[in-house]
C-alpha cells in the first residue's frame, strides 16, 4: 500500500478497478444504444458536412472564383485551414511516440482518441490542397509516376511536392498505426458482442486476433517499428508544411525559423484540441477514471511548454525581421503585423498563444476543467489566426504596393471549413459509437487491481 | 472419302436426310434472335452478326457524334492568292471615329481582322496608337451593331429602304422642304465629294458638322487672330518649353497619339542628349499630362483666363504687343513669363478652354513669342475637328419650329454628348422625316424612323486626311458581317449616282490627287498608297501671318468667378473619350490611369473638400441636384473644383454600355451656342455609396525603391542619381550556384519611365493580343482584373498636390524566377531564350506561383471566362469570339496566365528569320505593348545582341531592375524617371 502512495506522477487509472470492469467501463459506451446527444450531435455534424458538400460542389462546379481569393491572394482559408487541421492532426502521432518510443505511461489512455483525432483532422486537412487546385480534375499530375507525356515529371523542387508526400505518408502511417493498435481492443468488442453482425464486423478487422502470446509479440513488434516510423513523421510533416512558406521568397514567409515553430505550434494546438475533445468524452462516457486529473494536469504542463516556446518564436521572428534590416521585412512585421492592418490578429494570436496558457504556472487552474476547457478553445482559436496572420498579412501586403489588396472569406470558404468540422465531428461520433475510446489493453497495463482481486506478494 | 454419321439413324440404309433448312435471308427477324436470349436457336449466321456489328457500331457512332456541336470549317476550294491559312495579312488602312485619328496597319488572320497596330509610314501618329484604337477592333464583332436597314422598327431590304428614302426625299425636295444633314467632322475627301454631290441633288439640304467634343474655342480663335477657321498643328518635339492648361495632349486631346510621340523626342536621354523640354501644366484635374508633368499648378477653370491674361501682359510688355486690362492675378506668373521668355521661340502655349477669349490670348502670347514659326503650325492645321457649335444651336431651335423637314444623322449623337441632349431628343421627334445613318445604335440614332446603316470602319472603302497634306487610305479587311451599306456609298445612291464606294473612291483619287505627282501611273499610285496607307502630296506654305490685334484688344477683363459654389470641370477618360465607343468591354474595363477606376465615371473631389464636405470615396453624391454619381478623393485635384468624365451614362448603345456611370454632359452650359466644359456646380451627399471598381488600392510607394527618379540638374551631375543602389545591389547579388548561361538569344525588355505617360495603350493592346477576358466591375472589384500589363500609378509628396510616378509592370521574365521552383507540376519554367514560360494545359492551378511572385503579375482563371452566361462579353458569342487571337490559347478555368513576351511573336519572326537563312534584326519582334506605346518607352530584344537597343539601354546608367535586391534577375529594365524641374 506504501508503494503505491509513493507518486512521482498522479494516479492513471482511479478506482482500482478489475480487469473485467476495466473493459467493461471502457468497452460499454460502444455496445450501448447511443445516448440522445449522440443524435443530436451527429444530426448537427451532417448537416454541416452538408454544407460543406455544397461549398465544395459550388467550388467544383463554378470555380475557385467562389473563394475570397484574389490577384494577389492565392491561398486564403483553404491553407490556413489545411495548416490548422494538420497541425491538430499532429497530437495523435505524438502521443503514439510519447507512449512507445518514450513509454510514457500516462499518455495511453488518450492515445488512441488523440490517434483518431489524428486521422480526421489529417483527412480534413488534405481536403483542402485538393480543392485548392484550379483544376482539381488533373489532380493526379502531381504524383510522380512513368507517363505518356514525355514522360513529364514533377518539379521536385517545389516544397509543395514534399508536402504532397509528407500528408499522404502521414495519413497512411497515422491511419495504420491507429488501426493497428485497435486490433486487441477490435477482438475484445468481437467476443463481446452478442449480435450476428457485430461480431462478423468486428471479426473482420480484428484479423483473427486471438491473444495468444505469438499474437501479443508481433503486435508489440509492429506497434514498435511503427512508432518509430511515425517518430520522424511527427516533425517532417509540419516542418515541410512550414517549408511551403519558409522557401518563398514573401516577406513573413521567408524565415527559417518556420519549420521549428510550425511543429511546436501544431503540438501545441494538437494538444489543446485533444484536451478539448478529452474533456467533452470523458463528461460524456464517465471516463473520468480513466482520464483521470493527472493526465489533464500532464497535458496542462505539455501546453504551458509549447506555449512559451511559441512566445519565443514570436519573439525571435520580430528580432530578426529588425536584424535583417531588410524594409520589407521590418514591414511586414512591425508594421503590417504588430501595428498595422492585421494588428488584431496579430495580438489574438500572441494573447492566445503565449500569454493565456502561461494561466498554467498555476496548480489550480490545471486542475480545474473549465478553465482548462476554455483554454485549451482559446489556444486553438489563437491557432487558428498565427496561420491568419502568417498567410494574410504577408500576401495582402507583400512588395509592391500597388498590388495590396484585403482578403475576406466567403460563404463558400466558410463552408467547407464549417463542412471540415462536419467530418472531423461526424468523424469523432462514429468512433465513439463504435470502437473503445481508450486502448483497453493498454490501460490495463497499469491499472491498480484492488486487492481482493489480487494475491499479496 | 469416309462416310461421316451423326445418329444412328443415318447408318441404316434407306436413309433420306432431311432437308436441311434454308435460312431464309429475308427473314428480319432472325438477326435479333442474337440480341434476345436465343443464341442457341438463333437462325441468323456469320454475315448476319457482321451486319449487327456493322449495324450497331453506325449508330453508336452517330449516337456518340449527335452530342457533339457541330462546327463548321469549310475550306477553300481553291486558295486565294494572298490567303494562306495560318498566315495573318497585313492591310493598311485608317482609323477615325468622329473623335480619334489614326493610321493602322490590320492583321488579319484567315480572313478575320485581329489586331490593330499603328502605321510606321504615316507621319502622324506612326507606330504608336491609343487605347481606343487598340479596342477599336472589338467594335467590328460588336453584337448591338445594326446590321440591315430598318424602317419604322422593322428590318428592311435595301430596296426597300431606298425607295422610301429617294421618294421621301424628292418629295420633300419638290416641296423645298428644308433638309438637314447632320455628320462628325468629316476628314474624307472622298465622302466629301459623295456629300457635296448628295447636296447639289438636294439643293435644299443643309450639312452641319457637330463634334461630340467641341474645339469651337480654338476655331473661332483663330478666326477672329488670323482669319483662318481651323485648329493649328502643334509640334511638340520642336518646344523647349510647354505651359498647357488643361489641355491633356498626351491622353485625350486632339491627337494624344501622335503629340505622345512628339513629346517624346524631347524626353529622350538615352540617345546621348543632356536636355529636356520642360511641360508645365495648369490644371484643376490631375490628367495624365499633369501626372507627366514637370511642374503641375492646381488652378481653377475659373481662374485660367486671368492668369493667361498676366502672362499675355507680361510677354507682351517684353515684347511691344498691345497690353490688355488685367485685374491682379491670384498667382504670380512672373516666373512663366521670364521662362517664355528664354525660350522665345521655342515655348508653346495651350489650352483646352472652348472659350475663344481664352484660346485669342494662347494666340496672342504664342504669336508673340514666335510660336507660329516653330512648335505650331498654321499651314498644315489639325482637321479633325470642324464642327460649328453655334450652327448646331440654331438647329435645334429650327427642329423645334417644325422647320426642319428631313434629318440625316451619321456618327453623331447629340442626344448624349450636348447639354441640351433632352431637348436635341425631343425637337428631334419633331422631324418628320428622321434617317441615321450611324453603324451602331446610340441615343440619336435610336430616334430615327429609317435606319441606314453604315459599314464598320474596317469594313469599308474610304480615305482620310487628318492634317492638311497628309491622305490617308482606308480599305476593307473583311466582308461586311451584315447587310450594310457604306454612308457615301448610300448619299452617292440617293443622289441618284449607282456607284460603290470603292469606285467612287478610286475615280476620285484619280481626279483629284494622282495628279499631285507625277512618278508613277495610277494603278501603281493607287496600289502604292493602298499598301502604305498614306500619300503625302507636296505642300505649299501660305506666307507670313499677321495678327489681328483688334480681337485682342476686344477680350474682355473678366469679373472674376466670386461665387461660393464649386467648379465643375468636365473631361474626356482615357478609356471612353467622349462615350461613342461604350459598349466595348475593354475600354470599359480599362482602368482610369489616375483614379485606377474601372466600370465607373465618378466624381473627383480634392482631400480638402472632401473634409469639408464630409465626402469619403464611394459616397454617392448628388450634383446640381439631378446627377447621381459616385465620388473619389483624387489627391491633385484643385480645391474647389470637382471633375467628371464625360462618355458615361449612355442609355442606348448595347449591353455593356448600358447603365455604366452618368452622363455629367447636361450638367453644362452653353455660352453663345458653344459647348463650354466647365462651370459651377453644387454637390450634396446622398448618403448611400456606391462601390468603386478599384484595382489599385494603396498609392504610396512606402519609401520603396520602386519608381526611381531624380531631377534634371542632379542627372546632369550624375547619370546614375537616383539609381546609385543599382549599383550597390549589384555588387551584392552573389550566388552559390552556376549562373544559368544563355547562348543564343536572350530577350530581354527595358521601359523608360521618363518615356511613359501611363496612355494605357499598352493594356489595351496587350488584351487585344493575348486573348485576355473581360471580368465585369464586380470581379475587378474583387481585385482578380485579368490584364497581363498593368499600369502602377503612385503618388509622392504632398497629398494635395501630389507627384505621380507610373510603372507599367508586366511579368518580369526573372532569370532566377521565384514562380518556377515552387511549381509542383513544373508547368511554369524558363526557355533556353530567358523567357518565363506557361505550359496551361500542365498547369493544375495550385496558385504558389501566385503567391510567390514579388510582382504579382500573374493571373488565375478564377472563372471559365468563356461560353459563361456570367460574363457575357464578346468571348461569351461566336462573332465576338472571332476577335481572338488564334495563335494564343484560350485559357480554361482554374488555370495561372501572364505575360509571355508574346512568345507568338517571337516564335513567327523567329521561323521567319530561319526560312530566310538570316539572324533576326533588333527590333524585328515586337511584343504588343512595346508596338502600341506612342512614346516609344518600351523597347524590346536581345540581351546578348550588344547593338540591339535594349542591350544599350541596359548600359544606362539610369537603369535598374523592379525589386532587383531580391535577386530574381529580371529581363525587364527600367530606366529612372527624370522631372526637369526648376532649380
Amino acid at each position: 500500500m506504501e508503494y503505491y502512495n509513493v507518486q512521482a506522477r498522479g494516479v492513471l487509472v482511479e478506482g482500482e478497478k478489475s480487469y473485467s470492469q476495466v473493459t467493461a467501463d471502457i468497452a460499454g459506451p460502444a455496445e450501448r444504444k447511443p445516448a440522445k446527444w449522440w443524435y443530436a450531435a451527429m444530426t448537427v455534424a451532417t448537416l454541416m458536412l452538408g454544407f460543406g458538400l455544397w461549398a465544395i460542389y459550388t467550388t467544383i462546379t463554378v470555380g475557385m472564383g467562389t473563394w475570397g481569393l484574389n490577384n494577389s491572394v492565392g491561398w486564403g482559408w483553404d491553407i490556413i485551414n489545411f495548416v490548422w487541421w494538420i497541425g491538430i492532426g499532429h497530437a495523435g502521432t505524438a502521443f503514439t511516440i510519447f507512449v512507445i518510443v518514450f513509454r510514457a505511461k500516462w499518455a495511453a489512455s488518450i492515445n488512441r482518441a488523440a490517434e483518431a483525432m489524428t486521422v480526421f483532422a489529417v483527412m480534413c486537412a488534405s481536403l483542402f490542397p485538393a480543392l485548392h487546385l484550379g483544376r482539381i480534375w488533373l489532380i493526379f499530375f502531381i504524383f510522380p509516376y512513368p507517363n505518356t507525356r514525355g514522360p513529364l515529371w514533377v518539379n521536385y523542387n517545389s516544397p509543395l511536392l514534399w508536402d504532397v508526400f509528407a500528408i499522404t505518408t502521414y495519413l497512411l502511417l497515422s491511419i495504420t498505426l491507429w488501426y493497428f493498435g485497435m486490433i486487441p481492443d477490435l477482438a475484445g468488442m468481437r467476443d463481446r458482442a452478442k449480435s450476428k453482425l457485430k461480431k462478423a464486423v468486428y471479426g473482420f478487422f480484428s484479423m483473427g486476433w486471438v491473444g495468444s502470446v505469438k499474437n501479443w509479440l508481433r503486435y508489440e513488434a509492429l506497434t514498435k517499428v511503427l512508432g518509430g516510423l511515425a517518430a520522424p513523421l511527427v516533425v517532417s510533416v509540419h516542418s515541410i508544411v512550414a517549408l511551403d512558406f519558409a522557401v518563398s521568397i514573401i516577406p513573413g514567409w521567408h524565415t527559417t525559423i518556420l519549420p521549428p515553430y510550425f511543429f511546436v505550434g501544431a503540438i501545441f494546438s494538437g494538444f489543446a484540441m485533444v484536451l478539448t475533445i478529452m474533456i467533452l468524452i470523458r463528461k460524456a462516457f464517465k471516463l473520468q477514471e480513466f482520464v483521470t486529473q493527472s493526465h489533464l494536469n500532464s497535458m496542462a504542463k505539455v501546453l504551458l511548454f509549447g506555449s512559451m516556446v511559441l512566445g519565443l518564436a514570436y519573439a525571435t521572428e520580430l528580432f530578426v525581421a529588425w536584424y535583417s534590416g531588410s524594409e520589407y521585412e521590418i514591414f511586414t512585421f512591425f508594421k503590417s503585423r504588430a501595428t498595422g492592418t492585421y494588428s488584431t490578429a496579430f495580438w489574438i494570436m500572441v494573447v492566445c498563444n503565449a500569454i493565456i496558457p502561461q494561466l498554467f504556472w498555476f496548480r489550480k487552474i490545471r486542475s480545474n476543467l473549465k478553465m482548462l476547457f476554455i483554454i485549451s478553445v482559446i489556444i486553438n482559436i489563437g491557432m487558428w489566426y498565427e496561420r491568419f496572420v502568417i498567410l494574410i498579412s504577408s500576401l495582402t501586403q507583400d512588395y509592391l504596393p500597388s498590388s495590396w489588396s484585403s482578403y475576406s472569406p466567403t460563404i463558400v470558404d466558410i463552408g467547407i471549413y464549417v463542412g471540415t468540422f462536419g467530418i472531423f465531428f461526424s468523424g469523432m461520433l462514429m468512433f465513439i459509437r463504435y470502437i473503445p475510446i481508450i486502448a483497453i489493453s493498454e490501460v490495463k497495463a497499469f491499472t491498480r487491481i484492488r486487492k481482493s482481486n489480487t494475491s499479496k506478494q | 472419302m469416309k462416310k461421316y454419321w451423326k445418329s444412328i439413324e443415318e447408318t441404316k440404309p434407306g436413309y433420306t436426310p432431311e432437308p436441311e433448312e434454308i435460312y431464309e435471308k429475308k427473314e428480319k427477324g432472325a438477326i435479333l434472335d442474337l440480341l434476345e436470349d436465343k443464341v442457341t436457336e438463333a437462325k441468323a449466321s456469320r454475315r448476319d452478326f457482321l451486319k449487327l456489328c456493322g449495324y450497331s457500331f453506325t449508330l453508336a457512332s452517330l449516337a456518340s457524334s449527335c452530342e457533339r456541336p457541330i462546327e463548321k470549317a469549310i475550306p477553300y476550294l481553291i486558295k486565294p492568292e494572298v490567303s494562306t491559312p495560318g498566315k495573318a495579312s497585313y492591310y493598311a488602312s485608317s482609323f477615325y471615329d468622329g473623335d480619334d485619328f489614326s493610321s493602322i496597319i490590320v492583321k488579319v488572320r484567315d480572313g478575320r481582322p485581329i489586331k490593330i497596330e499603328g502605321n510606321k509610314l504615316c507621319p502622324i501618329g506612326g507606330m504608336g496608337t491609343t487605347a481606343r484604337v487598340q479596342a477599336s477592333i472589338l467594335g467590328l464583332y460588336d453584337q448591338a451593331s445594326f446590321r440591315e436597314p430598318i424602317v419604322e422598327g422593322q428590318s428592311a431590304s435595301w430596296d426597300m429602304a431606298d425607295a422610301i428614302v429617294t421618294e421621301k426625299l424628292a418629295e420633300i425636295a419638290s416641296r423645298k422642304g428644308r433638309m438637314i444633314l447632320l455628320t462628325p467632322t468629316i476628314i474624307s475627301p472622298s465622302q466629301t465629294d459623295a456629300i457635296n454631290r448628295f447636296l447639289q441633288r438636294h439643293q435644299a439640304c443643309e450639312w452641319i458638322q457637330y463634334d461630340s467634343v467641341s474645339y469651337s474655342g480654338i476655331l473661332d480663335a483663330n478666326e477672329r487672330v488670323f482669319s483662318r477657321r481651323l485648329v493649328p498643328f502643334y509640334r511638340f518635339d520642336k518646344a523647349e518649353l510647354i505651359l498647357s492648361f488643361g489641355a491633356d495632349f498626351l491622353g485625350t486631346w486632339l491627337m494624344p497619339a501622335e503629340f505622345s510621340k512628339q513629346f517624346a523626342v524631347n524626353r529622350t536621354l538615352t540617345d546621348g542628349q543632356k536636355t529636356l523640354s520642360r511641360l508645365v501644366q495648369f490644371e484643376s484635374r490631375l490628367s495624365i499630362t499633369g501626372a507627366t508633368s514637370d511642374q503641375r499648378v492646381q488652378i481653377k477653370p475659373s481662374q485660367e483666363k486671368s492668369i493667361l491674361l498676366n502672362i499675355y501682359n507680361g510677354v507682351a510688355e517684353k515684347l511691344g504687343g498691345p497690353v490688355l486690362n488685367a485685374l491682379p492675378p491670384d498667382m504670380d506668373v512672373s516666373g512663366y513669363v521670364e521662362a517664355l521668355l528664354e525660350s522665345k521661340g521655342k515655348a508653346l502655349v495651350l489650352s483646352c478652354s472652348n472659350d475663344p477669349e481664352v484660346q485669342v490670348l494662347v494666340n496672342g502670347i504664342n504669336y508673340l513669342l514666335d510660336s507660329y514659326s516653330s512648335t505650331i503650325d498654321l499651314d498644315q492645321p489639325i482637321l479633325l475637328k470642324q464642327g460649328d457649335d453655334r450652327r448646331f444651336f440654331e438647329l435645334i431651335a429650327e427642329m423645334e419650329a417644325g422647320s426642319i423637314e428631313a434629318l440625316l444623322t451619321y456618327q453623331v449623337n447629340p442626344v448624349h454628348n450636348h447639354p441640351l441632349g433632352e431637348r436635341i431628343a425631343e425637337a428631334i421627334g419633331k422631324v418628320p422625316f428622321n434617317i441615321s445613318l450611324s453603324h451602331v445604335p446610340d441615343e440619336t440614332s435610336v430616334l430615327a424612323d429609317y435606319i441606314c446603316p453604315d459599314h464598320h470602319y474596317l469594313e469599308s472603302w474610304g480615305d482620310a486626311e487628318p492634317v492638311k497634306g497628309v491622305l490617308c487610305l482606308c480599305q476593307p479587311v473583311i466582308r461586311p458581317l451584315g447587310n450594310t451599306r457604306q454612308f457615301s456609298e448610300s448619299l452617292l445612291l440617293w443622289a441618284g449616282m449607282d456607284q460603290s464606294a470603292h469606285v467612287h473612291l478610286k475615280d476620285f483619287w484619280e481626279k483629284r490627287f494622282f495628279n499631285m505627282q507625277n512618278e508613277l501611273l495610277f494603278s501603281d499610285f493607287w496600289n502604292k498608297c493602298l499598301q502604305s496607307g498614306v500619300f503625302e502630296p507636296p505642300q505649299a506654305s501660305s506666307g507670313r501671318l499677321t495678327m489681328n490685334s483688334s480681337a485682342l484688344l476686344a477680350v474682355s477683363v473678366l469679373d472674376v468667378f466670386v461665387e461660393e459654389s464649386l467648379e465643375l470641370s468636365v473631361y474626356e477618360g482615357i478609356a471612353l473619350g467622349s462615350g461613342r465607343q461604350a459598349n466595348n468591354p475593354w475600354l470599359q474595363e480599362l482602368p482610369d490611369p489616375i483614379a485606377k477606376i474601372s466600370w465607373d465615371n465618378f466624381v473627383s473631389v480634392s482631400p480638402e473638400d472632401a473634409s469639408d464636405l464630409g465626402i469619403a470615396t464611394a459616397d454617392e453624391v448628388l450634383l446640381d441636384g439631378t446627377l447621381i454619381l459616385p465620388a473619389y478623393v483624387q489627391p491633385g485635384q484643385a480645391r474647389g473644383v470637382i471633375s467628371v468624365a464625360m462618355g458615361y451614362g449612355r442609355r442606348t448603345g448595347g449591353k455593356v454600355a448600358e447603365a455604366v456611370g452618368g452622363n455629367v454632359v447636361p450638367l453644362l452650359v452653353l455660352n453663345e451656342g458653344i459647348r463650354i466644359y466647365q462651370g459651377a456646380t453644387s454637390v450634396s451627399k446622398t448618403g448611400k455609396t456606391h462601390p468603386l471598381a478599384l484595382s489599385q488600392t494603396h498609392h504610396s510607394m512606402e519609401g520603396r525603391a520602386l519608381v526611381r527618379e531624380t531631377t534634371m540638374s542632379e542627372y546632369r551631375e550624375d547619370p546614375a542619381a537616383g539609381n546609385e543602389m543599382h549599383k550597390k545591389i549589384q555588387k551584392h547579388l552573389v550566388t552559390l550556384y552556376e549562373e544559368v548561361a544563355f547562348d543564343g538569344i536572350h530577350w530581354g525588355m527595358a521601359i523608360d519611365l521618363n518615356k511613359c505617360t501611363g496612355c494605357s495603350s499598352c493594356v489595351i493592346a496587350c488584351q487585344a493580343e493575348n486573348n485576355i477576358p473581360v471580368i465585369g466591375k464586380q470581379e475587378v472589384m474583387n481585385r482578380r482584373i485579368m490584364h497581363w500589363i498593368r499600369l502602377d500609378r503612385y503618388f509622392s509628396g504632398d497629398p494635395s498636390n501630389p507627384k505621380v510616378h507610373f510603372q507599367p509592370v508586366m511579368c518580369q521574365h526573372c532569370d532566377n524566377a521565384p514562380c518556377e521552383n515552387v511549381c509542383p507540376v513544373a508547368a511554369t519554367n524558363h526557355s533556353n531564350e530567358g523567357i518565363n514560360q506557361m505550359a496551361y494545359i500542365r498547369c493544375i492551378g495550385t496558385k504558389y506561383c501566385i503567391n510567390n511572385c514579388p510582382y504579382k503579375v500573374r493571373r488565375f482563371n478564377w472563372f471559365a471566362y468563356v461560353n459563361n452566361q456570367e460574363f457575357d462579353y464578346h468571348m461569351n458569342n461566336d462573332l465576338g469570339k472571332m476577335v481572338l487571337n488564334p495563335d494564343v490559347t484560350v485559357r480554361e478555368r482554374g488555370v495561372v496566365e501572364k505575360c509571355s513576351f508574346c512568345i507568338q511573336r517571337i516564335q513567327e519572326a523567329k521561323l521567319k528569320a530561319k526560312l530566310e537563312d538570316r539572324t533576326l534584326d533588333d527590333g524585328e519582334v515586337l511584343p504588343a505593348c512595346a508596338e502600341a506605346c506612342p512614346s516609344g518607352a518600351i523597347v524590346f530584344g536581345n540581351l546578348n545582341d550588344s547593338e540591339s537597343e535594349v542591350a544599350r539601354r541596359y548600359k544606362d546608367p539610369r537603369n535598374y531592375f523592379l525589386l532587383e535586391e531580391l535577386h530574381t534577375l529580371p529581363t525587364v529594365g527600367y530606366l529612372t524617371r527624370v522631372r526637369n524641374e526648376k532649380v
